[in-house]
């Protein structure tokens, strides 16, 4: 569509603009201004500059925590969006199970994250959980508060139980976008169902697919609720993701300057990565796109 | 499943014959399949946590069971009956309503500038908008706690309701802009022949157009609000304490009381569920943000 050039448009956008500024621009600034100084207490600081991002960028802890963090998200999206397209091609189109199948599938998604936690905490304790009590009676030697591979598991499975839905959801609103008369066609050509699902049905989904990558990846690096209540971050150090670790530093220990400085690059790693992301992908969708 | 599929797709001449010639019986029963697996994943871990909620401390602890042997509701009556306890969940809904109000009505007016009207910086502006939704609430915990301490509104509703919009005005734009590019602009332009003032156009008109957009709209404030742990916790003591924050300290406290705890997971599930059913038509086009 196009659109008018009108400056006064600026006024619709006040509104918003001041309330971000508010709660974004202020909070954001302070952080800033942490992260270039240090504190002895009482509100006494000076500056020391770089000191705090060199210290962050050399620290073997927060190093190791951003290798976790890259790690899980990565796991959790190789399975997430691959089972929320399968799901989304099984659902039914319409009808009664098909509203039966959306409510019970965006269940998970408004549980509170700290419930979520806790049903997994639950869920996957040896004595009165089901699944940790199964695979203990399985003969599994399964403990996630005490083996570093289980509580790993334990988690990825949660966020997979939690948010695949997510991704299966906007795959399933893409799908329901192509019109009937593409799969006739496709019928009448004798194309298989992978070449239905390559030709037709995976160019009309790439665009809610991008969407929906794009908020796993966000939100999964922001990842803090959900493993603090089940495994806190342990055994040891194997689970703190970047959110957690930072917490700990920042309301934990009060280490205003590090933490502050370990936000902003937190922060900075999650916006290049999203535009890296959101550049290649918009850039392929223009190339299959129009031919 | 591709195999599976084609065999479905050469096995039709005996299947039950549906809407189109394409979905055979067979067919549809392998992705009933796959569809019962994945809600039975979906549904057990749940359904534990009601099992749970049924039972006495006792019971849970001592026995194993897939099913209360001694069905009892005292956990909730726990919940429904200890101030501290109800009032959680009182607070959560208070702050989580006043979130949904300010992000829409701020949003609204944004998302019919990004979808009508090119200014300058304005897609510089949307970006950075957005860039607020990508920001970890780790990295605002502390700032917020020392910026609302300082204007005087720590622990208050307000303030958890204010600290929420970092996330939901960006999603809500978003969503409403996608919303609106979809209604035709002639339809303004005809609104305006015809005399109508801007603010009339946009209430009388306008908003019922996107009607469905708005409601999506809610949906999503209403969900990322509610279940939103870190900023809630990190921004009340006492008076706005949202639920969440109760059950994890009854968690430290006591550390035993998984009834109790189950009991609560349960009723903040409710409030979603019942979301979920009043949106359940527009949850396919609402979480693809309306551009589909």
């Amino acid at each position: 569509m196009d659109k008018r050039v009108n400056q006064k448009a600026w006024l619709l956008v006040l509104p918003v603009l001041v309330l971000v500024a508010f709660s974004a621009v202020i909070p954001l600034m302070t952080v800033v201004n942490y992260s270039v100084q240090d504190s002895f207490g009482n509100n006494q600081f000076f500056w020391v500059g770089l000191e705090w991002f060199k210290e962050t960028l050399a620290s073997e802890r927060i190093r190791d925590a951003l290798g976790r963090q890259f790690m899980f998200t990565l796991i959790i999206l190789a399975i997430e969006v691959p089972l929320g397209i399968l799901v989304a091609l099984n659902m039914p189109k319409k009808g009664f199970w098909a509203s039966v199948c959306l409510v019970l599938m965006a269940l998970p998604l408004l549980i509170p994250w700290n419930v979520v936690g806790t049903i997994w905490q639950i869920f996957g304790r040896v004595d009165i959980g089901l699944l940790g009590y199964t695979l203990d009676a399985l003969g599994f030697d399964y403990n996630y508060t005490q083996d570093a591979l289980d509580a790993w598991i334990t988690i990825i499975v949660m966020d997979v139980w939690h948010w695949t839905s997510l991704v299966a959801l906007l795959a399933y609103a893409g799908l329901q976008s192509i019109p009937e008369a593409y799969y006739q066609a496709a019928k009448i050509d004798q194309a298989s169902r992978w070449k239905v699902f390559r030709f037709i049905e995976l160019p009309k989904m790439s665009g809610v697919l991008t969407i929906a990558i794009l908020l796993r990846f966000m939100d999964s690096f922001k990842i803090y609720t959900e493993p603090f209540v089940v495994t806190g971050g342990g055994p040891g150090n194997s689970t703190t993701l970047l959110s957690i670790d930072l917490v700990k530093m920042a309301l934990g220990q009060f280490d205003l300057g590090p933490a502050a400085a370990f936000s902003i690059i937190y922060f900075l790693i999650i916006l290049l990565v999203s535009w890296v992301f959101f550049t290649v992908m918009t850039n392929l969708d223009k190339e299959e796109g129009p031919k | 499943m591709t195999n599976v599929d084609a065999r479905a797709d050469s096995g039709t001449s005996t299947g039950t014959r549906t809407r189109t010639a394409a979905r055979s019986g067979f067919r549809i029963n392998s992705k009933a399949v796959v569809m019962t697996l994945y809600l039975a994943f979906l549904l057990i871990p749940i359904y534990w946590l009601v099992n749970m909620s049924l039972k006495t401390n006792n019971e849970i602890l001592s026995t194993f069971s897939l099913w209360p042997r001694n069905l009892t509701f005292q956990n909730y009556m726990t919940i429904f009956t200890d101030p501290s306890w109800y009032w959680g969940y009182i607070n959560s809904i208070i702050y989580v309503t006043m979130n949904t109000v300010i992000s829409i009505v701020v949003a609204l007016p944004a998302a019919y500038a990004f979808s009508r009207y090119t200014f300058l910086g304005d897609k510089h502006l949307f970006f950075w908008l957005l860039t607020n939704r990508m920001a970890p609430p780790a990295v605002f915990a502390l700032p917020f706690f020392q910026l609302y301490s300082s204007v005087g509104l720590f622990d208050t509703h307000i303030a958890v309701a204010l600290a929420h919009t970092l996330f939901n005005v960006p999603l809500a734009v978003w969503i409403l802009e996608g919303f609106m590019r979809g209604v035709p602009k002639e339809i303004d332009e005809t609104a305006y022949i015809d005399g109508y003032s801007f603010g009339r156009f946009f209430v009388k008109i306008f908003m019922p157009l996107v009607a469905s957009g708005i409601g999506v709209t809610a949906f999503f404030c209403f969900m990322f609000s509610w279940v939103e742990l870190l900023l809630s916790r990190t921004l009340t003591s006492v008076d706005a304490k949202p639920i969440a924050a109760t059950m994890t300290r009854t968690v430290s406290a006591s550390g035993l009381d998984w009834g109790v705890l189950a009991a609560a997971g349960v009723l903040t599930i409710i409030p979603g569920a019942l979301v979920i059913y009043f949106v359940r038509n527009y949850i396919a086009k609402g979480f693809a943000l309306g551009r589909v």
